[in-house]
């Protein structure tokens, strides 16, 4: 049975270069769906990632119960004097967070920038922060580090420049990376020369907590949570950036989808008419098969085979023209949950590329099955009078 | 003991609302080793009486028997395997598969045996060498010529060795040189190899090879002597 199966196939193939041009059709049509699901997924995974790869098991963010960003959160000086207590805490920071609007380089059009005033206790929090060029904050002056993403995705943020941020000058000293996560969407400055450039007293937006270990994270949000003086919220930093990312990631998972089903009707119409096509162009040649004694299992693997074939070759190349045109490809989008831009990587992943194929075996297996049924069933007397 | 038996062979197509009674009642014997000329008008019934007999197709009613084998009796699937061990065909087209060698083509039918790729394509040399074909093994089926072609197409007919070749109008679309070439190959593998072959065909001077002829008329035999 295999022995007839490859036979059969692999006279199919040979058969191939008469059929180029409906064969390729069926080919770009799977690549182009394959490759436009795979970029939008890769975009949606990047996006998520870049988000989540800022979130630590042994972290917590502290703001205002009730605040939707961090934006809308305040705390005073005495709210962090108690956090700084709390025996779970191994290392705290407070920040202040603001955004302004600086200029895009892409489209010179202003877009959200966020800057976090930070002590040096921020970069205890977080040791994946690393200055990469420049120098750290010197405390007391107006001076800014800028995150890579920042830096690319903005105009005038370059090591060196000046930047003027609410009729203020600054200084960009440092660039710095954060291991992909959202922070390196951001520029950062001294917390109290932030605090009073952009008029906030001695409050600050967020605590961001390092606790004793991952396992502390219930019992410090349960003691934020029930102490009285305090009205306030902790999240587990994970929790708190999937929340962020679950939005948006939705929304461009849905559009990769429902366009990916859109274009696979199409290919899969035109797998359906090629193989149709196929198989009616070789319906002597199949009879005369069939009356040599090969089986009607075998003509119909063989189309199977031949459509399925197609199809992966078209997922491979849908899947090389995602890898190749946008794997790392660097875009920036709003960050709808803290009014942000955040740049991120498009991710193509290999889960993503296995995807991609699945999908193209799927719509080969489903565009080859009419045809090939067809194919098998061929009353072999009618098939041989070539009516 | 015949090789082929008919008795009160029925075959009817149903077209549309009608049915067509295309062979009606055929008793037939064919013995070992004959050469069988089948002769009619268009629309007799040849080519369905012909393809009862090869397994390709069920009766409405009666028997086929060949090489004692109740044909009317098996499955399609049956009559496939069957196929493959005991008849070979040759048709007026040819009906060669245009993107195989004359090689590959004339190994199709071992494909279906348990024979080794080695074994395969000796067998498949030794029949092109009958045919007298052996220097033409790796032509595709477009650079040979109409007569070449169906001498392929009787190597492959004959590879597996079958008792039994079942040709619709071999010589029908060759001129008279050719077709005579063809004949005489038929002769020879009747005599020389032992082949019962049925042969249908419109021509008076392919008829007269064969050692008897059977003349359809209206899905009905009428038998003379050669
Ligand atoms: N599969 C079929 N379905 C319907 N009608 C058929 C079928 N096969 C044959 N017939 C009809 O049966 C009749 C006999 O056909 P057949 O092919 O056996 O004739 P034939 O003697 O071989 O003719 P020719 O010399 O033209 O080849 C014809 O009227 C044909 O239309
Ligand atoms: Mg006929």
């Amino acid at each position: 049975m295999l022995a007839q199966i490859l036979a059969v196939t692999w006279m199919n193939l040979r058969s191939l270069p008469l059929r180029l041009g409906s064969s390729s059709v069926v080919v770009v049509g799977i690549a182009g769906v394959v490759a436009v699901l795979v970029t939008l997924l890769a975009m949606a995974g990047g996006f998520s990632a870049a988000l989540e790869r800022g979130g630590s098991p042994e972290r917590a963010l502290v703001q205002r119960a009730g605040a939707n960003s961090e934006m809308s959160s305040t705390l005073n000086p005495e709210d962090v004097r108690i956090l700084s207590t709390m025996p779970e805490v191994a290392a705290y920071s407070p920040e202040l967070y603001v955004v302004a609007d600086v200029p895009k380089r892409s489209n010179r059009q202003p877009a959200n920038l966020v800057i976090r005033g930070v002590r040096s206790d921020a970069f205890a929090v977080r040791p994946e922060i690393e200055i990469v060029a420049g120098r750290a904050l010197a405390p007391g002056k107006r001076e800014l580090i800028a995150g890579r993403g920042a830096a690319a995705e903005f105009l005038g943020i370059d090591l060196g420049a000046k930047v003027d941020l609410r009729n203020n000058d600054w200084t960009v000293v440092g660039l710095f990376t954060a291991e992909g996560s959202a922070y390196e969407s951001e520029l950062w400055a001294d917390l109290p020369v932030a605090q009073s450039a952009f008029r906030r007293g001695a409050t600050v937006q967020s605590v961001r907590v390092r606790l004793t270990s991952a396992d502390a994270l219930e019992a410090f949000a349960a003691r934020v949570e029930d102490d009285r003086r305090l009205e306030l919220e902790a999240l587990g930093e994970e929790e708190f950036y999937a929340g962020q990312s679950k939005s948006m990631d939705a929304l461009i998972r849905g559009f990769g989808y429902t366009v990916a089903v859109i274009m696979a009707f199409g290919a899969f119409f035109a797998a359906l008419n090629t193989m149709f096509t196929a198989v009616s162009a070789r319906t002597v040649e199949i009879a005369t098969l069939r009356a040599l004694g090969f089986g009607g299992g075998a003509v119909l693997a063989s189309v199977m085979a031949e459509a399925t074939g197609l199809a992966l070759l078209g997922g491979a190349l849908g899947g090389a023209v995602a890898y190749f045109g946008f794997n790392g490809f660097t875009v920036s989008t709003l960050n709808n949950a803290s009014f942000s831009q955040v740049a991120f990587d498009f991710a193509v992943t290999p889960e993503l590329l296995i995807l991609g194929l699945l999908w193209a075996l799927g719509l080969g297996l489903v565009g080859g099955l009419l045809p090939a049924a067809q194919a098998a069933r061929l009353p072999i007397v009618t098939a041989l009078r070539g009516e | 003991m015949a090789l082929v038996r008919c008795q009160d062979l029925q075959k009817s197509f149903v077209k549309g609302r009608e049915t067509v009674e295309v062979l009606d009642g055929i008793n037939l014997e064919i013995q070992q080793g004959d050469f069988l000329a089948l002769m009619g008008p268009s629309g007799s019934g040849k080519t369905t009486l012909l393809n009862l007999i090869g397994g390709l197709d069920h009766p409405s009613a009666g028997a086929v028997e060949v090489g004692g084998v109740p044909l009317n009796e098996m499955s399609a699937r049956q009559l496939a395997k069957w196929r493959a061990e005991n008849i070979g065909f040759v048709f007026q087209f040819y009906n060669l598969l245009p993107v195989l060698s004359a090689q590959r083509n004339v190994e199709l039918p071992l494909l279906l045996t348990p024979l080794s790729s080695r074994q395969r394509k000796a067998n498949a040399a030794t029949a092109l060498k009958i045919v007298g074909l052996e220097d033409r093994a790796k032509h595709k089926p477009g650079e040979l010529s109409g007569g070449q072609q169906q001498r392929v197409a009787i190597a492959r007919a004959i590879v597996a060795d079958p008792t039994l070749l079942v040709c619709d109008e071999p010589t029908g679309d060759l001129d008279r040189e050719t077709a005579d070439e063809i004949l005489s190959l038929l002769e020879v593998l009747n005599q020389e190899h032992g082949k019962t072959i049925i042969m249908v065909t419109h021509d008076p001077k392919a008829a007269e090879r064969a050692a008897q002829v059977l003349r359809m008329d209206k899905g009905r035999l009428a038998q003379e002597a050669a």
